[in-house]
Formats: C-alpha cells, sequence, structure tokens
C-alpha cells in the first residue's frame, strides 16, 4: 500500500468492490483535464475452492476492463503502475462486502429470558441467529462445544444474569466458548468478536476467560434487571462490530490489502461516504439503499442526522432465502405479476441461494428477482427506521408480561414526506434492464410519499467513489456528477385515508414545450415523460388527502423528471395495499407495468 | 482467447482428501501417525461426567439427616447397579427396617449429613470421533484429534442436510432422469447410502428415514419439502446440525433436475462400495458443500484440480444452472467479448453453448457451471 498519493500525478485509476457475490470494477481515466468512467468489468467473486482467494475475482474483473479498455493493466498477477501510455494505472484502491451477511449465535442463561433477550438484540441488529445457547438448553457441555465449532459463527452475543444476580452460570456459558476456542469462519487474521452483555458482576470473570482467546467487548447488560430489557447498546455494537471487522473479511483480503493504495473500506461505510456528501452538498434530506447478495444497507440523513443500517440478513442472493421467510410467500408473489404455484416459486428463489452468482435470462426469472427485492428493500427499510431514532440508548422498560414484546425505542427520524431524495444502489437496481424497473422498486417498497426524487447509481459504483473521495476527492465528485447518479425523476404520492373511484392528485405539469394537466384516480399510476428540468407545476390532493402542505392544500412547486419522468403513484400511502384477489391482483399490477414502461410489450 | 471463471462442484474418480477430526473437548487420540483406519475406527475418544441424581435417603427411610451416612451400605465412588440396595435404616432392635435401592446404574458420589441427601452419578459418558472415512492418519493434533488422508472418489453436491453417516453405494434408478419411488426401496436398503435420480418426494425421504437409510443423494428436491423436515424456512444455506437418521445431498439443486450425467455414471461405478457422506453446508464465504467420499484402491489415474480446471474458454463442458435451460449439458462454442442483450433485456457477458442435442445457444456467463471429471 502505497503512502503519499498525489493527486496531480493521477490520471488512471482502478477501483474495484468486492460483493459477496460479485466483484466490480471500474476504470477512471483523465480526459481532457477531466477524470470520467470509462469502462466497467464484473467477475463472479472467489470465495470458493479452488480459489478460496478475493483476488481471483478482482484480476478476473480486471481482466474484463482489459478487454473492453483495451489497455493492458495487468503484468501476471501484478497491476502495473504507474500508468504510461495505454499501460497500466497509477492508483488501485478496494472496498469489500465479501464476507457476507452476519450469522451470529447468542448466548444466555435462562433461555426464554436472557437468552431471548441476546436473541431479539441480535435480530435487531440485522443479523440471523444460528442457535441460542443457554444452561438450561437441554444440552450437554461437550454437545455446545460442538456446535459452536461447526456452525463457525461471525460473532458471539454472551448474556445472562441480571445486574448484582447470580454469577456462576454465565461464567459457565463462557468456559464454554473457552473450549470451543472459536474462531471466525474466514480463519482469517482476526479473533472471533465476543460481546458480553450480562451481570456487571461477572466482567472480570469473562475477561479472565475470553479476553485474551477471543476479540471481546464488554457493553451494559442486555436485560439489567428482570423487568428491563436493554438491547440498544449490544445492537449498536453488533452492527458496529459487523462493519469494522467481518464483512470485508473474505480469503484472500491480506493479499489484497497489498495491493492497494489506500485501505480497503468496508462497502456501507464508503456508500455512506458519497450519501452524507449529496445531502450536505445540496442540503437535503436523503434515503440511500445499497442492495446486494448478502445483506442490504439503508442510509439517511434527516435533520442533519446520518444513519447507516445494514441488515444482514436480507440480500438477493445468499440471504435471498431469508427474504422469503421473513417477508413470508404471499408478501413476495404479491409482486409477481401471473398466477405462480408455491411450490415453483420457492423452488426458484432457493436456487438463488445455492447459486447464487446466476443472473435472470428470461423475463420471468426477472419478475420474481425484482419481486423479492421489493420485500428485502422493504423489510430492510423497516428495520432502518427502528434504528433511525432520535433517543439513541433509550432503555425498554418492559414488565414480565411484555418481556417478549419487541417494541421500538425512541422516535424514528425517518420522515418520509419531508424526504428530497431517494438514492439505490446495488445490482438489482443499477443494472435493472430498464430505469423504469428502479424506479418501481425504489417506489413500491419505500412508499415514497408527497413530491420525492429518485436517483439511482449507474452502474453500481457509489462504493468505489466512496473510498476514492478519501484519497482524491476532485476525481471521485467529477465522476460522481458525471457518470455515477442517474436521475430518475419525481414520484408524487398523496397520502392519506381514500375511497375506491376517488380522485387522488389533480395536476398541472409545465414541462420545457407543453402543459400537461390531469387527475389520477385510486389505484392509478402514471408516468409523465419528463427531462431533468426544474418544470414548474400545480399539485392539489384529493378529498382529506396530502400531498406535503398538508390535507387538502395544493401545492406550487418545482418539480424534477429524469430519465424515466414523473411518477404520478395513486395508490395510496397510509395506508398502500395491494388487492388480495388473485385476478384483481395481477390485473393490477399489468396495468401499473404498462402505465410505467416497466417491462418490454413483445414478451408480456 | 477469452476466458471466463466460474464456480464447479467436484466430482472425481480418484483424488486425495484430507479430514481433520477433532474431539469437542480434551482427550485422548487412540491412533498414531501411519496407522490405516477405516470410516468407523475411534480415533480419539474421551469421557465426559455422567449425569447425576439426587436421592432424598433420610425422607425415604424415614431417618434424621445426620443418620444417613450410617445408613449407607456402598463407599462414596463405589459402583450401584439399578435395584441394589444401597441404603437401609437401623429399624427397631433389628426389625421394621427400611431399605433403598438406587434407581441408576453409576457411582455413589457423595452423601450429606446435613441435607440427607445422597448423589448419584451416572456412568460417564463417552465421546469419540471416528476416521469418517478409511485412510492413513497423517497427524496427529495433541490431545484432539488426528488429519486423516483418504484416497478415492469424491463427489460434492450443492446442498445437504443432516451429518455425518455411512454405508454402501446402491443405485435403485435406470437413469440419471428417473424419480425415485416408494416402490424402489426396501428393507434392504437399512444403512445404504441410496443414488437417487432426479427428484426425490417428501413421502419418499420419510419413507427412507423409516426404513434406516442412512445417506440419499439426489438430483432435486423441493425447499417446501425441505422446509418441512428441518421445521423452518431455512434463510441461509447453513445445514449440518440436523439430528434426521439419515443424511441427504442434492448434487443439481431445488426442483426436479436431472443429476448431471458425470455425477450418476460415478456413482454406477461405485455400486456396492462403502462410503461416508457428510450433507454439512455452508453456502457463504468460506464455503463449506456436502459430500460423499468413496475411498477405493482402483487403479485410476488420480485427479487433482488445479485453477485452471475453474477456467471457462472454448470447448470447455458446461452445464447451465439457471432457469430457462437450468441443467442442460453443453460444451463452449465461443466467449464473445461485446455485451449480449438476454430477453431479460439485461445485457451481459455470454457464451456461445452447443447442447449436446445440437441446439446452439447464447447463455450469461454467470449461467454456466464447469463440469469437472
Amino acid at each position: 500500500m502505497r503512502n503519499n498519493i498525489n493527486g496531480d500525478n493521477i490520471n488512471v485509476i482502478i477501483a474495484t468492490d468486492c460483493g459477496s457475490t460479485t466483484t466490480k470494477s471500474i476504470l477512471i481515466q483523465k480526459i481532457d483535464g477531466e477524470y470520467r468512467l470509462t469502462h466497467r468489468g464484473e467477475a463472479p467473486t472467489t470465495v470458493e475452492a479452488p480459489f478460496e482467494d478475493v483476488t481471483r475475482g478482482v484480476l478476473n474483473a480486471i481482466m474484463e476492463l482489459e478487454e473492453l479498455s483495451g489497455r493492458i493493466i495487468l503484468d501476471g498477477e501484478d497491476i502495473q503502475s504507474p500508468s504510461t501510455g495505454n499501460n497500466g494505472i497509477d492508483l488501485y484502491i478496494s472496498t469489500s462486502s465479501a464476507g457476507g451477511g452476519l450469522q451470529m449465535m447468542v448466548g444466555g442463561v435462562v433461555k426464554s429470558m436472557t437468552g431471548e433477550s441476546a436473541q431479539r438484540a441480535a435480530l435487531g441488529a440485522g443479523a440471523i441467529v444460528m442457535d441460542v445457547l443457554a444452561s438450561n438448553d437441554g444440552r450437554l457441555y461437550h454437545e455446545k462445544v460442538k456446535r459452536i465449532r461447526q456452525l463457525r459463527p461471525d460473532m458471539i452475543l454472551l448474556s445472562g444474569g441480571i445486574d448484582g444476580g447470580t454469577v456462576s452460570h454465565v461464567v459457565e456459558l463462557a468456559e464454554v466458548l473457552e473450549a470451543a476456542k472459536p474462531k471466525p469462519r474466514l480463519g482469517v487474521n482476526y479473533k472471533l468478536p465476543v460481546i458480553y452483555a450480562g451481570n456487571n458482576k461477572a466482567q472480570d470473570a469473562i475477561k479472565e476467560r475470553l479476553g485474551e482467546i477471543t476479540d471481546l467487548t464488554i457493553v451494559d447488560n442486555i436485560r439489567p434487571t428482570l423487568e428491563e430489557e436493554n438491547l440498544q447498546p449490544s445492537r449498536d455494537r453488533i452492527h458496529d462490530l459487523f462493519m469494522e471487522h467481518v464483512m470485508a473479511q473474505a480469503p484472500g483480503y491480506k493479499k489484497l490489502m497489498g495491493w492497494t493504495d489506500a485501505p480497503i473500506m468496508p462497502t456501507p461505510g464508503a456508500v455512506g461516504e458519497i450519501i452524507q456528501k449529496i445531502a450536505k452538498q445540496n442540503n437535503i434530506s436523503v434515503v440511500g439503499v445499497d442492495i446486494g447478495g448478502a445483506t442490504t444497507d439503508v442510509f439517511s440523513v434527516f435533520e442533519g442526522q446520518f444513519n447507516r443500517t445494514v441488515s444482514a440478513n436480507l440480500g438477493m442472493s445468499y440471504s435471498v432465502c431469508n427474504v422469503l421467510a421473513e417477508a413470508g410467500i404471499p408478501n413476495v408473489a404479491r409482486w409477481v405479476p401471473y398466477e405462480m404455484d408455491e411450490k415453483g416459486l420457492t423452488n426458484r428463489i432457493a436456487n438463488k441461494m445455492i447459486r447464487p452468482t446466476t443472473i435472470p435470462q428470461s423475463l420471468e426469472a426477472l419478475k420474481i428477482e425484482q419481486a423479492i427485492a421489493r420485500e428485502a428493500l422493504r423489510l430492510s427499510f423497516e428495520q432502518h427506521k427502528e434504528f433511525a431514532v432520535n433517543l439513541k440508548g433509550v432503555q425498554q422498560e418492559r414488565t414480565i408480561s411484555d418481556a417478549f414484546e419487541q417494541t421500538i425505542s425512541g422516535e424514528t427520524l425517518v420522515n418520509l414526506m419531508e424526504l428530497d431524495l431517494l438514492v439505490g444502489s446495488g445490482g438489482v437496481l443499477s443494472h435493472a434492464p430498464r430505469r423504469e424497473q428502479a424506479t418501481r422498486m425504489l417506489v413500491d417498497s419505500f412508499l415514497p410519499e408527497g413530491i420525492t426524487r429518485l436517483a439511482v447509481d449507474s452502474i453500481f459504483m457509489m462504493p468505489q467513489l466512496g473510498v476514492l473521495s478519501t484519497v482524491h476527492e476532485k476525481a471521485a465528485v467529477e465522476v460522481f456528477e458525471k457518470d455515477c447518479l442517474i436521475q430518475l425523476g419525481s414520484c408524487v404520492a398523496p397520502v392519506g385515508k381514500f375511497k375506491d373511484g376517488q380522485v387522488m392528485l389533480t395536476y398541472e405539469i409545465n414541462l420545457t414545450n407543453e402543459k400537461v394537466t390531469g387527475e389520477i384516480l385510486a389505484g392509478e399510476m402514471k408516468l409523465i415523460p419528463a427531462e431533468y428540468v426544474g418544470c414548474s407545476a400545480i399539485f392539489k390532493p384529493g378529498n382529506g388527502l396530502d400531498i406535503g402542505d398538508g390535507k387538502n392544500e395544493s401545492i406550487q412547486t418545482e418539480i424534477y423528471g429524469g430519465v424515466v419522468g414523473i411518477l404520478l403513484d395513486g395508490r395510496g400511502r397510509q395506508s398502500f395495499s395491494i388487492p388480495s384477489d388473485m385476478h384483481t391482483r395481477v390485473s393490477k399490477l399489468w396495468e401499473w407495468s404498462e402505465a410505467t414502461n416497466e417491462y418490454p410489450e413483445e414478451v408480456k | 482467447m477469452a476466458q471466463s471463471y466460474t464456480p464447479g462442484l467436484k466430482v472425481l474418480a480418484n483424488t486425495p482428501s484430507e479430514k481433520v477430526r477433532q474431539l469437542p473437548l480434551k482427550g485422548e487420540v487412540l491412533v498414531k501417525v501411519g496407522d490405516s483406519v477405516s470410516a468407523d475406527t475411534v480415533v480419539a475418544s474421551t469421557h465426559i461426567p455422567g449425569n447425576v441424581q439426587m436421592l432424598n435417603v433420610a425422607r425415604q427411610l424415614n431417618v434424621e439427616a445426620e443418620a444417613v451416612p450410617d445408613c449407607m451400605l456402598v463407599k462414596i465412588d463405589e459402583n450401584i447397579v439399578k435395584g441394589q440396595i444401597i441404603a437401609e435404616s437401623k429399624g427397631f432392635f433389628g426389625y421394621f427396617k427400611s431399605q433403598l435401592k438406587s434407581p441408576i446404574d453409576g457411582t455413589l458420589a457423595n452423601v450429606s449429613n446435613m441435607t440427607g441427601q445422597a448423589l448419584l452419578s451416572e456412568p460417564p459418558i463417552a465421546i469419540e470421533v471416528d476416521a469418517f472415512s478409511a485412510g492413513t492418519i497423517i497427524e496427529i493434533i495433541p490431545e484432539e484429534g488426528v488429519i486423516v488422508n483418504s484416497n478415492g472418489a469424491l463427489v460434492q453436491g450443492i446442498l445437504g442436510i443432516g451429518g455425518e453417516s455411512h454405508g454402501e453405494i446402491v443405485v435403485v434408478v435406470n437413469s440419471r432422469n428417473d424419480m425415485i419411488t416408494k416402490e424402489m426401496l426396501n428393507e434392504s436398503h437399512a444403512n445404504k447410502i441410496v443414488i437417487a435420480g432426479a427428484y426425490l418426494p417428501l413421502d419418499v425421504f420419510r419413507h427412507a428415514q423409516k426404513l434406516g437409510v442412512n445417506g440419499i443423494v439426489v438430483g432435486g428436491f423441493d425447499y417446501n419439502a425441505l422446509s418441512s423436515i428441518l421445521g423452518y424456512n431455512l434463510g441461509v444455506a447453513v445445514t449440518g446440525s440436523e439430528d434426521l437418521g439419515i443424511s441427504l445431498m442434492l448434487t443439481e439443486g431445488f426442483g426436479e433436475i436431472a443429476m448431471a450425467e458425470g455425477t450418476f455414471n460415478l456413482f454406477k461405478q461405485f455400486v456396492g462400495k462403502f462410503a461416508s457422506i457428510n450433507g454439512s453446508t455452508q453456502i457463504r464465504a468460506g464455503v463449506i458443500r456436502p459430500e460423499v467420499m468413496i475411498p477405493h484402491t482402483e487403479d485410476i489415474e488420480s485427479t487433482e484440480l488445479k485453477e485452471s480446471d475453474m477456467i471457462i474458454s472454448e470447448n470447455s463442458p458446461v452445464r447451465v444452472i439457471r432457469a430457462p435451460y437450468f441443467g442442460k449439458v453443453g460444451t463452449v462454442v465461443s466467449l464473445p467479448t461485446p455485451l449480449v442483450k438476454m430477453e431479460s433485456e439485461a445485457m451481459v457477458r455470454v457464451a456461445e453453448v452447443k447442447f449436446e442435442d445440437g441446439d446452439l445457444v447464447t447463455i450469461p456467463r454467470a449461467n454456466l457451471e464447469m463440469i469437472l471429471y
């Protein structure tokens, strides 16, 4: 890794993002004094035998760049640097989320008490809970040890006992971990993260047993008293440790570190950089999402406060069946615009889990993939709203009777009516064959309210630009503005209770060359082609509805189109629903598809 | 010439494999480097104390707690058997004695003159680890286990459930395209590893489980059936600790998918051989695949996979791993550089593949898998 980067001498840059499924590479070149994206390549991420080395996928993705650009970048397995003529590059940087999702084990003294609290904390942090260890789980000591070794969790959350209570049981659990000598599944150069969130009186004994052999962090007790549950400190710590230590790691990570000119950044960290910059530069509220193979990351800036969540159990390949399990088959099937038997649908989705690097070739496969993406996005956003609260660390008082109810602590900062810009990134959004499809996926899952601008990462390069911005801001900004962000347009969606057949919205939009006027009825969608320029417009919400200025209040505003246009959405907000009757549902989905130019006509 | 890397599952007739066999606790290693072992040879073992039971002697004999030690007929740490009289009250002048029988086999661990209770310990529980597959010990992990080297056939699957098991290979279908039915299974298949064809219905799986079949290898299975067996929907492909009494390995995926020809033929080649199956799967970075190992000493050229074997190039034998051609086998004719538009309108890197029936089709490279024989 180079220590000094002289920005003036940088003419050719390669940036890669090692995702859990795909490794993406971009080639940025200085053309007429300006940095521009010139080529893009990708290859399956190589974390499986016989390669088990992410650098193979990186080399393959760079080889694609070579093929497409004609530039010679590699000399065997070495990246040629610096550049001379049509050879080599000057800067190589990378992000990584190749480690994939977060699979945890949790432990508590009593399975139905601290064990369940620990499980809730882990689930709330977006992890998949592989097993709950407890003193009373009926398993023998050696069975627990064997289980830990067999599952190879990414992280362990250990809780147990109320503050000041009995120490021996939770220490016994620590001794099980000690005996198992848990190792991270990738066997790389870090210790397994263990978070202790149990009886404060046992902290020294826990340190004694696990301090050396694990990466032990101690946080406040998850159950300080029997009636009180305090999930936030554990949840936040799980989240941070995952981002910092687990996600980016993968076989060959150390080798990759030796190649890059700047530290490898975890993908959500890099995308977060970009989202914050967009919000700051334009002084707007932004929600961003990056949907990957194993995780879905959501970012928001409201009232100047940045929040980031990584749903490590919701993704489009490795954890796609978890989306199915979490959302339920009916919620996924509601977006599929034809009758499909449950067996066929679940088999198709499950095949993506076991063959994560495959891509939809047929239109039918694409529609199923986009249906499940809507649910992954929706669930991730739900989780984000729970995290992005204005009173961090609020403790949730629980009585014994409601001790097992999961409720939100604090008021969420996410206010969709205040949202100015919704940005999407990740394979299923950036590579959707039509930008209209990305628009629909964003709108259907986030359900923006009032007037909201929509944008998408053109070719899925926000992670690379995020890390680039930390070492060469000029190049990152230039490429971001000119080549990365695709302005899709705006969504206009009235909010409130409505009746069938009701007028939801009356509109008058002054486009560059014409004025368009009309009405949108309940359950209708309409797409008005419009370019990315400010157009004056008047929107009048239907009776009892709100478009941003209060119930029944008209709005005179400037609205932007984009490559898709202005989407008028009369399907309702708070509440939004899809007809449950199969025939009506399918017919509505076709109608919305047609209205928004979502899929090709000839193969419908 | 253009190339493309793809994932691929090993289907090899003769290859060396190394397995770490480790106890969950420190114990004793029972073999030494160079020893030949069979699949069920115990290579390391240890014991954990048996469960303990409290016996309220004072109450049952109707004596004071402090009198209990004098009533005991066995000494601390002495072995006892179920039904043995272990305590007796003094009675009145030798009459009206009460007796207490041991409810378990084990040892007397302790007697309390404070509580009047006796602590009985069940026999120690043996924890053993076997060799999994026949082979030679090549390394000892002191007090914990060994590394076993085996030579033989190795077939990796795409997903499995259930842990480790062993058994003789038996093929019950005529063709890799056939669906296994209940009628194809009987008592003679108990303790065997059954090779099915393209699809395993749930009721046939349950039938095999009842018959005591040790393992089933099949092309396809339903996700819903898997959920039904597991009792939950598998969210991520991490399996292996299911206590089903049978191991299942899918070679192709979910649905009805003919077993790859090479895989099916390899199993046919080793019918009657003793094999080891492990259904454990973890599909995430640091992948673990389910596998069947068939140790043998036949004179087949030993193959070890090289990285170059995984590169798809012109003339590579490939299999399609996604609809609409899922499961079809062909040969790569060319790997065009420009992106090509699919029916889904996605612009992707493709390969032109000639199927066995002569059809020439364009398929995304990401949807191809190398066939590794």
